[in-house]
């Protein structure tokens, strides 16, 4: 039985293997929408989410599956004081495979060390997305055609941002891929994931305070929103969430074969104004992952199309 | 200064200067009925200054904390007033409750009955297994 609860969870020929599936998909639904028939996907949200709840939802509804879960702490067991455990030992009998979301770094690990059934991580706090990252990575091979030799650009919050740190750990096993860091102070990456996954293999890399400067270089620009679940002081979000702006106006300082990613929600770090431009491809992004999620959960229950 | 001999018990030697009476406290030293000799900043030709801790008394140690807390420390084990076995210790590679992680968004802040993991990174840092937090 297996668990993804980080992206490296995955060798780079199961995310080749995924990608391949997840294309399969998109250009033969048809051959696919009873994979998953009499199977159980529990979707247990102790934190909002829109996309990555409804995305999972959507991905085992057209695999021809059912659903249950809940999308809120509020609504589950945890709001009388249950363990992850206790919780996730019950649901493993309920469910044939788990999406879990939860505020607290670590939950779905430990979901994953009690439960009797596959655990997929649909975000822990500011450390781990990998359902996010494989659409990234899809997305980025739809728009790109590669994942080696790119320049990536990430820019806002890469303190906080758990699809950044994913992101990074994902495409540094990429040959001649190099990263431009772009934040403020406050918000830069943690020195831990920049030592492991950037200088420890060598990557070219360098960082930016402004966005202006450096998105002219870039093959891919991941904008971030600062998010103000993740500060303990509200001044600090106040004075940090305006930092970057994407504008029609910055825009036209990049390349015409720039792509624009974000892993949404945004607030207002990408002007809508932005939204007409081809290079645009968040909301695209977040179509593939609907993808991306059908072929991981048939990976990890083991099914096929005929 | 002389500190009398130990018949039956060790000595953790080699402890890294200034960290002995926290490892006293850490290993329960401090609830013992028998001889306890905690000895700072002693010259050593290999380290400069090191502490030693002598115990009078043939009780079990956790190896792993005193790994953790001074890495290339000696436990020197004593029998009957003879040397009878020397354990060189080596940082251990994982911790079980042994510290616990600071970070207010960790798992283990709310789980109840968690085990507290670190394990060490290639870098020789301990990171929570849970939230991959530095220890402090």
């Amino acid at each position: 039985m297996r668990h993804i609860i980080n992206i490296l969870d995955l060798s780079v020929e199961e995310i080749e293997e995924l990608m391949d599936t997840a294309d399969d998909i998109l250009a033969n639904p048809g051959r696919y929408n009873e994979v998953c028939r009499h199977k159980i996907l529990a979707t247990l949200f102790f934190e909002p989410s829109t996309r990555t709840r409804l995305s999972f939802e959507s991905a085992m509804l057209s695999l021809g599956g059912q659903v249950l879960g809940f999308s809120d702490s509020g609504s589950s067991s945890s709001a009388k004081g249950e363990s992850v455990a206790d919780t996730v030992a019950i649901v493993s009998g309920y469910a044939d495979i788990i999406a879990m979301r939860h505020p607290k770094e670590g939950a779905p690990l430990v979901a994953s060390m009690h439960s009797r059934v596959p655990v997929i991580n649909a975000g822990d706090g500011g450390h781990y997305h990998p359902t996010q990252t494989l659409t990234d990575l899809l997305t980025i091979r739809h728009e790109k055609g590669r994942f080696e030799n790119l320049t990536v650009g990430l820019c806002g919050d890469l303190k906080f941002g758990r699809p950044v740190h994913s992101l990074i750990e994902a495409m540094s096993r990429y040959a001649g891929v190099k990263f431009v860091l772009i934040s403020p102070e406050e918000l830069k990456l943690p020195s831990f994931v920049k030592q492991e996954f950037i200088k420890d293999k060598g990557i070219e890399y360098r960082q930016s305070r402004s966005l202006d400067d450096v998105i002219g270089d870039l093959d891919i620009l991941y904008m971030t929103r600062v998010q103000k679940e993740r500060f303990f002081n509200e001044e600090d979000y106040l004075r940090l969430k305006d930092t970057y702006i994407l504008t029609p106006e910055k825009m036209k300082l990049a390349r015409p074969d720039m792509i624009v990613m974000h892993p949404l929600p945004r607030v207002n770090e990408i002007s809508t104004a932005v939204d007409d431009d081809p290079r645009a491809c968040y909301f695209r992004q977040a179509y593939y992952g609907r993808f991306v999620r059908m072929a991981l959960i048939m990976k990890l229950l083991g099914v096929h199309a005929e | 200064m002389n500190i009398d001999s130990i018949k039956n018990g060790f000595v953790i030697d080699h402890i890294t200067a200034g960290r002995a009476m926290q490892l006293y406290r850490m290993l329960g030293l401090d609830c013992l009925q028998c001889c306890v000799a905690v000895i700072q900043n002693v010259p050593s030709a290999k380290m400069g200054k090191k502490d030693i801790i002598k115990v009078d008394s043939s009780i079990d140690i956790n190896l792993e904390l005193i790994g953790f807390f001074s890495p290339n420390a000696t436990v020197n084990v004593i029998r009957e007033g003879r040397l009878i076995d020397k354990k060189h210790i080596d940082p251990p590679e994982r911790l079980e409750n042994i510290i616990r992680c600071k970070n207010p968004r960790c798992i283990t802040t709310t789980e109840q009955e968690i085990k507290h993991i670190f394990v060490r990174s290639h870098s020789g840092e301990y990171r929570c297994l849970y939230c991959e937090t530095r220890a402090n």
